[in-house]
């Protein structure tokens, strides 16, 4: 049976992490490949590298790091931020990524998410939505949440699904942060209408929160950073909890 | 040991190469087709659309020396597909190694079904040399939106609305549809077993 996967995010600024705290079983927590590794021995199922950093030489950078995630890390992980051509992501697959996540770019240029799934197959092309709850509806937002649009979360979640996009990655900027749990009605909405899978994120706050969205919401994953990166909830707990309260996981 | 990684218009290539790496063991990635007869191994990878690949391997003739190998060979994902009789995906005939078709996943009508299948996926019925020291249940990593159906030389069974084919072997050849060079220590392990042969 097909299980639900749990996430960790890991920023990356410089090639460097930038949460997180020690932890005893590695030496330096900002480089991505221990943190990563570490993930990985802990039973994450995935991982997400977010690049935010702005410089010119990012894409070296980042096709470098790629590389290095590709050699030491044996579970299949993402790359986001930035992203925003069919050359960039050609550099990042031949790097070593599985599979790449687009956001502002691909709202700008809807096109570019048709492209990507022909030139390299919707089972790579992750679509990040940033969406805030208000005005009774959820909208997307742009530029990591800095620039709001008209357009509501579930109608650009759907066109970009039609275009070939394999996954939606649905960050709630309402709950991010909040440790209050996850969005559980617009996860659910995008779950159950959209023949891909949802990962939810943003509210992770404790682990029943996790089974929230697994159940009520039924998202197929669910990303989360700090309560990882901080030891808040370390994978192992959150999986013997989630299988004792009846959710399919890997151990 | 020589260990050859057939290249090819596929993704996914570069993970491979790196699995080995981390088992000590270098592929070398060729399309040469001396130097995949002359390996010990051969691994034939793949993410990809079935019949796009399968013209680029007829093209180089390399669906023949495929064909031919004697030595052990190892195909996953896409290359586990294409050593199929026959794939629906664009109706490709393929190399033929197994009598096995490949189907699409089909939505039951009352429950909208993911396609393609992402995450991982226990694998069950495992009666192979490659699946030594592999637990009865083990989780791979799975993405796919065709599968291999069940038959003579199925050798895992995974279910995903169906039983299907998760591994597959016949003579010298062996095949998995989930991707051990993703599937964490269970995968390498997968892996290890198959350069052991």
């Amino acid at each position: 049976m097909l299980t639900k996967r749990i996430i960790p995010c890991l920023d990356i600024k410089d090639g460097r992490t930038v949460k997180g705290i020690n932890f005893e079983n590695i030496r330096d927590a900002g480089d991505p490949i221990e943190l990563g590794a570490l993930y990985a021995e802990q039973g994450a199922d995935e991982l997400v590298f977010l690049d935010i950093t702005a410089t010119n030489e990012r894409r070296k950078t980042l096709s470098e790091l790629v590389t290095r995630i590709a050699r030491h890390v044996n579970i299949p992980f993402t790359v986001g931020g930035g992203i925003s051509s069919v050359e960039d992501v050609n550099v990042l697959l031949q790097s070593g990524a599985d599979k790449i996540s687009v956001n502002t770019s691909a709202f700008k240029d809807p096109v570019l998410v048709d492209k990507l799934a022909r030139e390299f197959g919707s089972q790579c092309i992750v679509l990040a939505i940033d969406t805030r709850f208000e005005e009774g509806d959820w909208y997307v937002y742009l530029n990591g949440g800095r620039v709001k649009t008209p357009v509501k979360a579930f109608d650009w979640a759907k066109e970009a699904v039609d275009r070939g996009a394999g996954e939606i990655l649905l960050t709630s900027m309402n709950n991010d942060g909040t440790k209050q749990g996850f969005a559980l009605d617009i996860t659910a909405q995008l779950s159950q209408h959209l023949n891909v899978p949802v990962i939810a994120s943003g509210g992770a706050g404790n682990m029943t929160h996790f089974v929230d969205v697994f159940e009520t919401a039924q998202a197929d994953a669910a990303l989360a950073a700090s309560i990882f990166h901080y030891k808040e909830i370390e994978i192992p707990a959150l999986k013997t909890f989630l299988y004792d309260k009846g959710v399919n996981v890997r151990f | 040991m020589k260990t050859a990684i057939i290249k090819y218009n596929a993704g996914n290539i570069r993970s491979v190469q790196f699995a080995l790496e981390r088992l000590g063991v270098n592929g070398t990635v060729t399309d040469n087709h001396e130097e995949i007869m002359s390996a010990d191994k051969v691994i034939f990878p793949g993410v990809g659309e079935a019949s796009t690949a399968m013209q680029y391997l007829k093209e180089r003739k390399l669906d023949q020396v495929i064909a031919g190998l004697q030595q052990p060979v190892l195909g996953i994902c896409l290359g586990m597909q294409l050593l199929c009789k026959h794939s629906e995906e664009n109706d490709t005939e393929c190399i033929g190694v197994f009598d096995t078709a490949v189907k699409r996943f089909q939505s039951p009508v009352e429950n909208l079904l993911k396609i393609p299948q992402i995450g991982w996926n226990n694998i069950t019925g495992l009666h192979s040399v490659m699946f030594e020291h592999v637990p009865e249940n083990a989780y791979m990593y799975f993405v796919h939106s065709y599968y291999a159906a069940l038959g003579a030389d199925t050798v895992a069974i995974t279910n995903y609305v169906i039983n299907y084919s998760a591994a597959l072997q016949k003579d010298n050849f062996y095949a998995v549809q989930f991707h051990p060079e993703k599937s964490a220590e269970a995968g390498a392990r997968i892996i290890e077993n198959f350069l052991n042969l």
